[in-house]
């Protein structure tokens, strides 16, 4: 047992560390004010060779481990949620997708750019009908004169106003339900494919989320990633790595909740002595310290599994469900610790609570988690 | 053009410093980082290396954990690293520069650089040791540097203003705030930094008996110092806590 990080581990992530407090933290609150999606700050992300960051040197990434991944996410995401959701959806959804199954070719060709930072990762799954249930999926993609033919729409899809290509799911075969979905990888510029960033939304507002539409767009035959009708099982291993960054995410947001509220606790004084004299907001900083240092533990389980090739799907629900839960838990404690002041927009822990929140829906509901843990029980 | 950098690990300028029973400062759990002058000093040699070529060694002497400030700089970008590793009872600027000294003398340098002060002891020796035991020109407190020609034309800070000095090389430069902004290591550099060679060496590896660097300067104490008092909250009408507050600087704070 061993619970040092290797010394790589620990560089990247304190290097990260350092560039989200100095270079990503200062903007936050102005990027969740205005909406606008923080480029400048996806640039410099590229430039330290982080928009590559698990994948290998020989796709233009930096070659490091699933470890590091998280742990740089974790920081990023402790300074601001909607870069962190940016970052995890570019690296989880957008690269992985075409790493675990694209062709050598596909991979020179798409993946290289992303690892560069060229261009944001995006990943098209979820559709007005099919959330939870991937079932419902009513996109097609019909192969004609030796191109798909895609009809049919996806939303909440992150990234893709900044994406050259989206990664979607489609029923390429209408009689075998799930088992009939493939991917494919769709150029944004095909005509009849419309990306629409309209959402309003209650928080991760520097985030890119938008709507996309499908109306007889033809990509070649070649776009089809991994086997025909093999999507559905494609994209829950591709889940189960995102999982466990969601984890990470909201053991970064639950961190930024608990400094914030140490930091004040310690500054505001009532009855004659600053709050965190007082056991009742004493108790509340342990809880979340302790719960941090719990959903921590187990997305570095989640991931370490991950890098070793074992099993980690168990693993990454569990570090979803309870990293995300125990972010927006914190962010509410962060709110009552701060009183007043935690509840206008001055002060950071109510975007936290806003950040915090779609960490449990995002990549599967925290219902959705503990159903795939429960089956793992042997339910 | 080949350039060395020395280096020191120091405290985070975060750490919370307290001193243990025997009176030594207590160094458990603390994080230590690379001494930011020295990082200053790092990015110089990068950036020369970069617009002439060359090789750029970075060279320090400390404990084992050293290393991490080593591999940082090696992340960062330069070539090579040497390590002297120096258990000793107690070291002053004297045996640091001799050991440093005698590891760079075994180097190949046009340039020497290092901070002008370690944040941790902020003694402002080490550099200028080093220069005066190899014999070279030093300029300190350096915040803009130019090398062409077998000279290094450095600008630095002096009382009220600045000062533009030549030296021929090799020289030994000392870096201040102000020269450049060091670079974040990116993660391919972190990657490349484990397969960077890295020598380590000892004092005695280096011909350097224990009489030879034993330390000429003792420390007799270290004590922290007294915890601020509480502000003081002078009540009452503006007019009259005015007076107060006058009286109290003159009679108890003594500075009016």
């Amino acid at each position: 047992m061993n619970f040092d990080l290797t010394p790589d581990q620990q560089m990247i992530r304190d290097v990260v560390r350092d560039f989200a407090d100095n270079e990503i933290a200062p903007r936050a609150a102005e990027t969740d004010r205005t909406g606008q999606f923080p480029m400048d700050i996806v640039k410099k992300l590229a430039q330290l060779d982080l928009m590559g960051l698990p994948f290998p040197e020989q796709y233009g990434g930096a070659g490091a481990d699933n470890v590091s991944y998280c742990l740089a996410l974790e920081e990023i995401t402790r300074a601001c949620g909607s870069t962190g959701l940016t970052y995890e959806a570019h690296i989880s959804l957008g690269c992985m997708p075409i790493y675990l199954f694209g062709t050598e070719e596909q991979k020179q060709k798409y993946l290289t750019p992303l690892c560069r930072g060229e261009c944001l990762g995006s990943f098209g799954l979820t559709e007005p009908n099919a959330g939870s249930d991937a079932g419902g999926t009513q996109t097609t993609a019909v192969l004609e004169d030796g191109q798909w033919v895609i009809n049919g729409s996806k939303c909440f899809i992150t990234n893709a106003s900044f994406a050259r290509f989206v990664t979607i799911t489609a029923l390429t075969d209408r009689s075998r339900g799930k088992r009939g979905i493939s991917a494919l990888i769709v150029p944004t510029d095909a005509p009849g494919f419309t990306v629409r960033a309209g959402y309003e939304k209650l928080g991760m507002h520097g985030s890119n989320t938008t709507e996309l539409f499908f109306d007889n767009v033809r990509v070649p035959a070649e776009n089809l990633v991994g086997k025909q009708n093999q999507g559905f099982k494609q994209f829950l291993s591709v889940l189960d790595g995102g999982r466990v960054a969601i984890g990470a995410m909201g053991v970064g947001i639950a961190q930024a909740c608990l400094e914030a509220s140490l930091a004040y606790a310690q500054q505001r004084v009532q009855f004659g002595q600053s709050i965190s004299k007082f056991q009742a907001i004493q108790f509340k900083l342990a809880d979340m310290a302790t719960r941090i240092e719990l959903a921590r533990n187990m997305y570095l389980k989640a991931a370490w599994l991950k890098d070793q090739g074992r099993p980690y799907s168990k693993e990454a629900s569990m570090a979803k469900l309870y990293g995300s839960e125990i972010a927006t838990r914190a962010a509410l404690e962060a709110i009552q610790i701060h009183g007043g002041y935690g509840y206008i927009r001055e002060f950071p822990v109510e975007r936290y609570l806003r950040d915090a929140k779609l960490l449990e829906i995002g990549e599967g509901t925290s219902e959705v988690q503990r159903l795939v843990i429960a089956r793992a029980l042997g339910c | 053009m080949k350039i060395v950098v020395c280096l020191k690990q120091t405290f985070d300028t975060e750490a919370k410093i307290t001193i243990n029973p025997d009176g030594k400062i207590n160094d458990q759990g603390v994080s230590l980082i690379m001494n930011p002058y020295d990082e200053f000093a790092v990015e110089e040699a990068l950036r020369l290396q970069e617009k002439n070529g060359g090789e750029v060694t970075v060279v320090s002497v400390g404990g084992a954990k050293a290393q991490d400030a080593l591999r940082q700089a090696l992340a960062m970008g330069a070539d090579k690293a040497v390590l002297v590793t120096a258990e000793l009872a107690a070291m002053d600027e004297y045996s640091t520069a001799t050991i440093l000294a005698k590891a760079i003398a075994g180097l190949e340098y046009d340039l020497i650089i290092g901070g002008f002060r370690a944040v941790d002891d902020g003694s402002a020796q080490v550099a200028g040791r080093v220069a005066e035991i190899l014999g070279l020109p030093v300029v300190n407190v350096v915040t803009k540097l130019e090398v062409a020609d077998g000279k290094a034309l450095a600008t630095r800070e002096i009382e009220g203003g600045s000062e533009v000095v030549e030296v021929p090389l090799p020289a030994v430069i000392t870096a201040q705030k102000g020269l450049n902004e060091p670079r974040y290591p990116s993660m391919k550099g972190i990657m490349k930094a484990k397969k960077k060679p890295m020598e380590k060496k000892d004092p005695a590896g280096l011909g350097l008996d224990a009489a030879a660097v034993a330390a000429r300067v003792c420390a007799l104490e270290y004590f922290l110092p007294a915890p601020r008092a509480a502000g003081k909250i002078i009540p009452g009408e503006p007019a009259e806590a005015t007076a107060a507050l006058v009286r109290a600087l003159r009679e108890e704070a003594r500075i009016i």
